[in-house]
């Protein structure tokens, strides 16, 4: 239960050489456990390093200092597609491929023998009920269709860690609510390690089992909130008290966060960096 | 959308229409001196006369075979030096600047030295062609592939992209629509480059044969070539145009 599928230690980013007067922290130290079949949300303004903590995790970016292992492996700055599948915002579906092509062009990168690609395509797009859009291309779709699509997407390589960078972030919010209901039902099925990122207090709430909270400039663990919800929840959750509480307790944690962040913008000379 | 295209498509036809009725009356009236512009009829009358001959093909090939030369090199230089540019950001701010300020000057201008290079005949109008189209080929090569979406990479590089596959398939195919668009803007620039070229100085060809009805006064001639230029260029331009749209929505 508590075996561990991703393990950060003590992980810092740094941009730009350090001492250089453009050079931006943007981790500072972070540590974290994420357990096998775990969703968990990185939760905190604009501009805290989620997404960086996220890329770190993927292998898009080497940590300036500190390791990250997934599932057992060092992961140093080079991809692991065998493990690990992205989903990013939904406008990184291949605009010059149909649906079932994006599907197949993943499925030929992440190295899947040929006579799988289709089966494997059809099948995800009928867990998120797009299955008669496949020959369609993405701009002839809704940007709601072409999100879960792209869910779908990240989900037929079959890894068992899928990192969301934000990706209900151009939806408006009744769908992002159904995308994220779908996503809650989808998780208890294949029992997938998810890491999201999102700046979405509900969001973060309704998806979560542990909502990681960071501070901004540079990036810090804040506090971690445990979400005790049992996968998949329903729109009822949403209802409860203890939702709001939760929303809540998240809103306190990052108001004085935005408050210094927005100070910075506004003023970098004093507030201390 | 039809009903639209329709009438669209009426008025364009229309304004042909307009334009050779003008022609007509024109010529007709004798408001304009025949000399400078024959009467429809004595025109078609000449194109008859005119596709009859052997002379007639044989400028015509000439012609076709010194654009599709121009044309191939263009596009082969174009590409790879549009290309090549753009693997480093330094070489695209350094060169990108260098081309597009070389193609503001009047290429025209060195037909001269084109002559004396390659001589009076095809060659030269080979060269004029090829170097006056290289221009736009690069420019909007570097264009195609500099403003490349980082997303798409980031996406490709995430699912384990190695370096052939993401150029295959999600360089190439983005930035496709711009290259195809350089080589239409080439194609046409190497088409009036050669024609213009033949009319200055060269021994055969279309713009020779242009040339040489005006130097002789049979305008009725003269004016026979230029209908069948400007049919083959709006034949050619279709097909262009058919060619690109298959691309973009394949």
């Amino acid at each position: 239960m508590s075996e561990s599928a991703i393990s950060i230690r003590n992980v810092s980013q740094r941009y730009g050489d350090a001492g250089a007067p453009d050079s931006v922290l943007a981790l500072d130290d972070i540590s974290l456990e994420v357990r096998k079949g775990e969703f968990v949300c990185l939760l905190g303004p604009s501009g805290c390093g989620k997404s960086t903590l996220l890329n770190v995790i993927g292998g898009l970016f080497k940590p300036t200092s500190g390791t990250c292992h997934v599932a057992g492996r060092l992961v140093d700055g080079s991809p692991h597609p065998d493990k690990i599948a992205f989903v990013f915002q939904e406008s990184t579906l291949f605009p010059w491929y149909s649906i079932i092509e994006n599907f197949r062009i993943a499925l030929k990168f992440q190295g899947i023998p040929q006579s799988e690609w289709d089966d494997r395509a059809m099948q995800a797009l009928k867990a998120v009920g797009m299955s008669s859009f496949a020959s369609h291309y993405p701009d002839q779709l809704s940007v709601g269709m072409r999100q879960r699509v792209n869910m779908a997407r990240g989900i037929c390589v079959e890894t068992d860690i899928l990192l969301m960078d934000e990706p209900f972030a151009a939806l408006d919010e009744q769908t992002r609510m159904v995308l994220g209901e779908d996503l809650s039902q989808l998780l208890a099925a294949t029992g997938k390690t998810i890491v999201f990122v999102t700046h979405s207090l509900a969001e973060a709430v309704f998806l979560s089992d542990r909502i990681v909270v960071m501070s901004a400039r540079p990036g810090k663990i804040k506090t971690i909130i445990d979400v005790n919800e049992a996968h998949p929840r329903s729109p009822d959750f949403m209802l409860e008290p203890r939702f709001s509480e939760l929303r809540n307790e998240c809103y306190a944690l990052l108001r004085d966060e935005i408050r210094s962040t927005m100070a910075a913008q506004r003023d970098p000379q004093s507030a201390g960096a | 959308m039809d009903r639209s295209n329709f009438a669209t498509r009426s008025i364009q036809i229309s304004f042909l229409a307009v334009l050779a009725g003008a022609w007509w009356l024109a010529t007709e009236t004798g408001s304009i001196s025949r000399l400078f512009l024959p009467q429809p009829r004595a025109v078609y009358a000449a194109a008859e006369r005119l596709v009859q001959t052997a002379a007639f093909w044989s400028a015509v090939s000439v012609t076709l075979m010194t654009i599709a030369k121009a044309f191939l090199i263009a596009m082969i230089a174009g590409i790879i030096v549009g290309y090549l540019v753009t693997r480093t950001r330094l070489a695209t701010q350094v060169i990108e600047p260098i081309i597009s300020g070389l193609f503001t000057i009047p290429i025209t201008l060195f037909f001269p030295m084109f002559i004396l290079f390659f001589g009076i005949g095809t060659g030269s109008k080979v060269a004029y062609g090829a170097t006056y189209a290289f221009f736009p080929i690069a420019l909007n090569t570097i264009a195609a592939f500099s403003n490349m979406d980082e997303r798409y990479l980031r996406a490709a590089r995430s699912m384990g992209a190695g370096r052939w596959q993401t150029f295959r398939h999600i360089l190439l195919p983005g930035a496709l629509p711009v290259l195809m668009t350089g080589m239409r803007i080439g194609f046409f620039i190497c088409f009036a480059s050669v024609l213009g070229g033949e009319t200055i100085s060269s021994v055969a060809g279309v713009g020779r044969n242009i040339a040489h009805a005006a130097e002789l006064m049979e305008s009725a001639r003269m004016y026979a070539w230029i209908v069948f230029v400007i049919c083959t260029s709006v034949t050619l331009n279709l097909i262009v145009y058919a060619f690109e749209n298959r691309i973009r929505n394949r």
